[in-house]
């Protein structure tokens, strides 16, 4: 017979490392899986040009960090830092623009018509995307500087590996996802987010300017994507043009998961779906454990459709 | 309707037909033709779930996938069983309806969005399953060669050649130049089978259901039983264009043919030619298909010649293929979303939704 599965590393360290990683790739699926998940909650839209709209933020991340010659750890403390800054603050940016441009021009013309109009939209607004990618930086995988060292912090003795990359991706993610938290909760436009995703109508009663409350949307999910996109890049240390769609795939499953439309689903699912992933790569082989997600997506669609965290409501007839 | 209108389907079947005896006629040509005439029959098969009884269905390619892999497992010498194409195909049209059937059955009580997930996850498990079964499916290479004839107990190759007039008809083309007559035939007669259907006591149960389920389960129709009944037709007719497919190829060929994107591009077939109208599935598939297959070499080509441009992936038609593709879609939704050929009923209730208010419309559709 033929080896089906692979052999994984079954000591508890094994485990615990698995798991570690889990959560650490968990967090970034997170991030995207949000950017799915605020833009259905408000418009009902599953918006498959998010996956490449990450695609885009590594490309323009590593066209940060190449302008001010931060390519690799030996370019000297100052022009790392300055490179990192640039990445994180110019890459949300981009992909916050982008998003809304690409709104405003396709999909606000949209807003009356049926779903499945809108969703073949983005469908064409992914192609094209994926095209520009593609010219960007070629059919080939690049690589991304490798600024931050694998340094570990746990020192010599535990087997457990916890690197200053996984710091570094915990480190950006966490608060990123605590401020948004913040944000949808206490502040007034938060507010209106959240009220235009529980009844549009109701919300335009209200006095809510809704085309604003969905800009900002647009705006959010994007700066999310580019969060990301930078972390990332960083972390695997390689970007290519088709780099999205598995991405994409795996965060949007996450936004599903955790219960389409709701927050703290969307972070619970990108956690869920990083550790099963590992887990999965461990213990069945890196070639089934996608498999094993996608499965899982449609065990917890048959029996929990609306997710995880997600209210148990009737759609209407 | 206009003559035209009427008559171009008949129109262009029979020049298709026609095609081969032509002086222009070329086997490489013919080849591309016979592979569009398979990727018609598979949008068509996907137009019996999402244009007739209105599922978003994302994983079509999974059936296109089985019918191949079957139609493999059932020919090469690679495994015991080596039936005809036939026997083959028959088989591949039934393990795709029962398997869409099977797959299909636990997810009836889901609706919209949810059900489109779950046919996406289950595309792509599939793929995957294909993909990592390489004892089985041989991996990248594919299971080949599917040798058998398309006639029944005709196993080995048919010399046609004394029906070709075109230069190098039959010489090339793994000398099979019949393939070509027999999926257009399959084709033609696929079109004629969904003409049936529609007018069918089926068929109308499927638009009452699409356009309300409600008022259709008021009228006594059962929804879980035509669900089910458009999957197994589409996945059904799905298996059979992949069983083409593998025939056409020889091979069943890299797993990456049965992937997502293939899903996404025959969805967006259907769509663009008119959701739910044959004739427009199949000018859909013929132009988007087409472009893809066909016109993109023959204008680089053209460029190369003319201009020569260099080699960069932007001196290239076919490096500007996914803007195209994009902004067709886009295009098309945004000023003619019913499509280019649109069904009578579906355009009036595009042109119907635009008249509703913006928010009591929005949630409920």
């Amino acid at each position: 017979m033929f080896e089906l599965f692979a052999q994984a590393d079954a000591t508890a360290a094994g485990f615990g490392q698995y798991l570690l990683l889990g959560l650490v790739l968990g967090s970034l699926y997170a991030l995207i899986a949000l950017g799915y998940t605020m833009v259905y909650g408000i418009i009902e839209l599953i918006n498959f040009a998010h996956g490449d709209l990450f695609m885009l933020g590594t490309f323009f991340a590593l066209g940060a960090a190449t302008a001010v010659g931060a390519t690799t750890a030996d370019a000297g403390t100052g022009t790392i830092v300055l490179g990192l800054a640039l990445m994180l603050v110019g890459t949300p940016l981009f992909c916050a623009g982008l998003n809304v441009a690409t709104d405003r021009a396709i999909y606000k013309p949209l807003r009356r018509s049926p779903k499945l109009t809108v969703i073949v939209s983005a469908i064409g607004v992914s192609f094209i995307f994926m095209n520009l990618g593609l010219f960007w930086r070629g059919a080939t995988p690049v690589k991304f500087p490798d600024l931050i060292p694998d340094t570990n912090l746990l020192g010599g003795a535990g087997s457990v590996r916890f690197t200053l990359k996984d710091a570094m991706v915990l480190g950006v993610t966490v608060p990123v996802m605590i401020a948004l938290t913040v944000f949808v909760k206490l502040t007034p436009l938060g507010k209106a987010m959240r009220a235009t995703a529980q009844n549009p109508t109701a919300a335009v009663l209200m006095g809510i300017n809704v085309d604003r409350v969905i800009a900002v949307t647009f705006a959010i999910g994007g700066a999310l994507a580019g969060v990301a996109s930078v972390v990332y890049g960083l972390y695997i240390k390689s970007a290519d043009y088709q780099m999205g769609f598995q991405n994409g795939l795996y965060a949007f499953t996450a936004a599903v998961l955790g219960g389409i439309g709701n927050i703290p689903g969307a972070v619970l699912g990108g956690l869920v779906i990083g550790v099963v992933g590992e887990l999965g790569k461990a213990y069945l082989g890196a070639k089934w454990s996608e498999a094993l997600i996608f499965g899982i997506l449609i065990v917890i669609l048959l029996f929990r459709p609306t997710g995880l965290l997600g209210a148990r409501t009737r759609e209407k007839v | 309707m206009t003559a035209v209108g009427r008559y171009w389907v008949p129109g262009l079947f029979a020049a298709l037909f026609a095609y081969p005896f032509l002086p222009v006629a070329e086997a490489n040509r013919g080849e591309q033709f016979t592979i569009l005439f398979v990727y018609a029959l598979l949008a068509l098969a996907l137009n019996v779930v999402i244009g007739y009884a209105g599922l978003l269905h994302l994983g079509i390619a999974a059936f296109f996938g089985i019918g191949a892999y079957t139609v493999g497992i059932l020919t090469v010498p690679f495994f015991p069983f080596q039936q005809s194409f036939l026997v083959a195909a028959l088989a591949a049209v039934l393990v795709s309806a029962l398997v869409g059937i099977a797959a299909t059955a636990p997810t009836l009580r889901l609706r919209g969005d949810y059900f489109a997930l779950v046919t996406l996850g289950f595309g792509l498990i599939t793929l995957y399953a294909i993909r990592n079964l390489d004892a089985i499916t041989e991996g990248t290479k594919g299971l080949n060669p599917i040798a058998a004839g398309p006639l029944p107990g005709v196993k080995e190759n048919v010399d046609l050649s004394a029906l070709k007039v075109g230069d190098d008809w039959g010489a090339r083309w793994y000398k099979y130049p019949y393939l070509y007559f027999v999926i257009l035939s399959a084709l033609g007669g696929v079109m004629l089978l969904l003409r049936n259907l529609e007018r069918s006591r089926l068929g109308r149960a499927w638009v009452a259901l699409r356009e309300d389920e409600l008022a259709a389960t008021c009228m006594g129709l059962n929804p879980a039983r035509l669900k089910l009944a458009a999957v197994a037709v589409g996945a059904g007719l799905a298996g059979l264009a992949g069983a083409f497919y593998a025939l056409a190829l020889r091979t069943t060929g890299n797993p990456q043919a049965y992937d997502f994107t293939l899903s996404m591009i025959m969805v967006c077939c259907v769509i663009l030619g008119g959701l739910g109208n044959r004739p427009g599935v199949l000018l859909g598939t013929l132009l988007l298909m087409g472009f893809d297959r066909i016109a993109t070499n023959l204008l680089d080509n053209w460029l190369q010649e003319e201009f020569d441009l260099g080699g960069g992936a932007y001196t290239k038609v076919s490096g500007w293929k996914l803007i195209i593709f994009g902004t067709v879609l886009i295009v098309m939704m945004r000023f003619r979303p019913e499509g280019l050929l649109p069904e009578a009923r579906h355009a009036r209730e595009l042109r119907e939704s635009d008249d509703q208010a913006v928010d009591s419309g929005q949630k409920e559709k």
